[in-house]
């Protein structure tokens, strides 16, 4: 049996019960020394949902000294994406004659109407669950005679692998294929959470596959212009450890910079053919956040070159600002102001079966961490 | 339990939709003592005989996957079923549903890799029916099989008889099943050769049940072991502690769920159960199981305990814990 390329990133070792209880008697000596600099609990936050999921799953909570604390942030592709835009997902999938093609996590997020793509599917509507959008290009290539939408959201990760499907799609001249760009950069999502007098957060976990994408440099200014400390962390339970410990050193140090704990797979320049293929389709711009509203410079929508691929623009969406369901607090959990179980629909009215917001549907959503791990 | 006014994909998922929709519509429907218990096979009384009764639907795309098909499911879940309930498998039915224009070459091979299973299992499939459906109106084919064995004197095997203090063996690796139908349905191309488990299982159940103490056994599909550990530990009223450590999977499929950000603990599988055994037997009955062919990488995953809440819990390898709740419609892969 071959051994497979995954093997390096998940060997046993990353998960060795000896090596985790080394990481976290340094952790307990190490938040000590960070709680006097801090004065409070420390708060750091994992801006990733891949880094929310592994946290609940590998219980490693419980095993946190006191004083530190772990916020989940605006890191989950279903979450960040506004009610507006799952409006117009939906208003997508209600075209005649249109195949929906979209990533599983999407298929349970309600619209404004209360209704979502699974609902639509159910009622009649053409929506496939695909696992790449290569798939959903070659749909496109077998039924000429359909349009086929793929729902591209998402952040640095997704948005190059949309940009491939695009670019195929052109190469071959299709005619009948279109996305949506509903694309956030991670960024300025830290830019909008340390520019809020009220934030609390004092380091930064961030995202191994987001930075394996746009290597280190991006996130220079959270260092050195709010002097936060930042460490690239992988997805293993020792990854988040050490992660964390190394977060912990800087803060007590006093000397905030951007360190690589994930050095296996990310690289300080990131993936330039990646970073070329997101440039040459998508320009930054404009994006709606969850919760937080349409904010300049935050997202990619497909530049003008490519700009017959928009699904919203070839079926004429309305823009849509519809808000969010009333009582749920995903946008307050997304900037790390609430934890899941502050939520007064968490686990009554919203469960995974029957989510209110998308921080329950998605499978990284930090409501589904904490309901389906407890916490 | 909440009410729905449609059927979802997610009832058929083996987990708690799969639960509130056999509560709320089949066991009110049907409501009978034989029934009540639901597991995997019903015990009626015929002439003084026990005998285990059951049915399963096998629909699944593609039809022939890497180390199994549709054929050879259809007859080693229900001789499962009869298995794990102590019963001796005697005879199976088989009723097809087919679509029109379905390739009689594939319905010839998986009708041959059905009495291969069934030659294996030591069963005959005795009686059939078949229906042919317009174009469009099926995917392909579906196969119902119904079974029956005996249950021999004096054995019982029931979910609610499990005990504090039972240890929980698992019988071999976890989510070989479910990932290789899904590799194979997407052409995801994933490394590693993963094959299905599904395999008959009562030589390997009748191995262990040679070991007095062995209390329940369940066999774990649709749902994963999260799933059927929740369904014991609701019947025997008892928490359910597993070892992350201990649950046997193997390189491959570990690495192929991180992939599809699945957890290996719900995904199903054809040819795996779990035991419910007296702390005694324990070794005895891991040393059987290992000695069979389908269960040499056989391990004890944890033990049952009275607690006031009762709970499924996982010990994770690092030394945490956490819950296991039962899987809540259908698992979806996630975007990043």
């Amino acid at each position: 049996m071959k051994t497979s390329a995954a093997e390096k990133f998940s060997s046993p070792l990353w998960r060795d019960r000896a090596l985790a209880a080394t990481a976290l008697a340094e952790m307990e000596t190490l938040t000590a020394r960070a709680a006097a600099k801090t004065g409070t609990t420390v708060n750091f936050m994992e801006v990733c949902g891949t880094h929310t999921m592994a946290i609940a799953a590998s219980g490693m909570r419980r095993l946190f000294p006191k004083g530190l604390r772990m916020l989940s942030g605006p890191g989950c592709p279903v979450c960040v994406t506004s009610q507006g835009d799952i409006d117009r997902v939906l208003a997508l999938a209600a075209v005649p004659g249109v195949i929906i093609t979209t990533f599983g996590d999407m298929l349970k997020v309600k619209g404004s109407g209360g209704r979502d793509l699974q609902a639509l599917r159910e009622a009649g509507a053409d929506v496939r669950v695909v696992y790449s959008p290569l798939d959903a290009v070659a749909l496109a290539a077998a039924e000429p005679a359909r349009q086929v939408v793929f729902i591209g959201v998402g952040f640095e990760t997704t948005a190059p692998v949309i940009a491939g499907a695009v670019v195929r799609a052109r190469k071959a001249g299709l005619k009948n294929f279109s996305s949506t760009a509903f694309f956030k950069l991670v960024p300025p999502a830290l830019e909008l959470l340390l520019s809020d007098p009220e934030n609390r957060i004092h380091g930064f976990m961030l995202p191994g596959h987001v930075s394996a994408i746009i290597g280190l440099a991006p996130y220079r200014f959270v260092t050195e212009k709010y002097k936060v400390p930042c460490v690239v962390t992988g997805f293993e339970p020792l990854d988040i450890l050490a992660g964390i410990n190394m977060l912990l050193k800087q803060l007590a140090a006093g000397r905030p910079v951007v360190e690589d704990e994930y050095f296996r797979a990310v690289r300080a320049e990131g993936n330039p053919a990646a970073q070329k293929l997101m440039a040459e389709v998508f320009t930054v711009s404009a994006a709606s956040w969850r919760a937080i509203g349409t904010l300049k410079a935050t997202g990619l929508s497909f530049s003008k070159a490519y700009s017959s691929f928009d699904a919203i623009k070839r079926f004429r969406i309305p823009y849509s600002d519809a808000p969010e369901p009333r009582g749920c607090l995903c946008g307050k959990i997304l900037l790390g102001k609430a934890l899941p179980p502050d939520c007064p629909l968490f686990g009554k009215r919203c469960t995974p079966s029957s989510a209110v917001g998308p921080c329950m549907v998605s499978s990284e959503g930090a409501c589904a961490a904490w309901f389906k791990y407890g916490g | 339990m909440a009410a729905f006014s449609k059927v979802l994909l997610g009832h058929g998922s083996g987990g708690r939709l799969s639960r509130d929709l056999v509560e709320q519509i089949f066991l009110k429907g049907f409501s009978n003592a034989a029934l009540a218990p639901l597991e995997d096979a019903a015990e009626v009384t015929l002439g003084g005989a026990r005998l285990a009764f059951t049915t399963d639907s096998y629909v699944v795309t593609p039809v022939e996957f890497p180390g199994a098909d549709i054929g050879r499911v259809a007859v080693c879940g229900t001789v499962n079923d009869l298995a794990v309930k102590g019963a001796v498998p005697a005879a199976l039915s088989a009723g097809f549903i087919l679509e029109e224009g379905f390739p009689a070459p594939l319905l010839q091979r998986i009708v041959a890799s059905m009495r291969r299973a069934a030659k294996e299992a030591g069963v005959e499939i005795v009686t059939g029916d078949t229906k042919v459906v317009e174009k469009g109106h099926a995917d392909g084919v579906f196969i119902n099989t119904s079974g029956i064995g005996l249950i021999p004197r004096g054995r019982s095997l029931t979910s609610a008889s499990v005990k504090a203090g039972d240890i929980i063996i698992v019988s071999g690796d976890l989510a070989e099943h479910g990932v290789a139908v899904m590799n194979a349905r997407n052409k995801l191309g994933l490394e590693g050769g993963i094959k299905s488990d599904a395999a008959p299982l009562n030589g390997l159940i009748a191995a262990a049940l040679k070991v007095p103490g062995v209390r329940a056994i369940r066999d774990i599909t649709r749902g994963g072991l999260a799933t059927v550990l929740n369904e014991v530990s609701g019947a025997c009223k008892l928490s359910a502690e597993v070892a992350e450590d201990a649950v046997p999977v193997s390189a491959a499929a570990r690495n192929a769920c991180a992939l599809l950000g699945l957890d290996p603990l719900y995904v199903a599988n054809e040819g795996k159960i779990v035991l419910f055994v007296s702390p005694a037997a324990a070794p005895r009955v891991l040393k059987a199981l290992r000695a069979h062919k389908y269960g040499r990488h056989a391990a004890v995953v944890g033990t049952m305990l009275r607690e006031k809440k009762p709970q499924v819990r996982l010990r994770t390898g690092i030394g945490g814990s956490r819950i296991m709740l039962m899987l809540e419609g259908e698992q979806l892969p996630r975007i990043c």
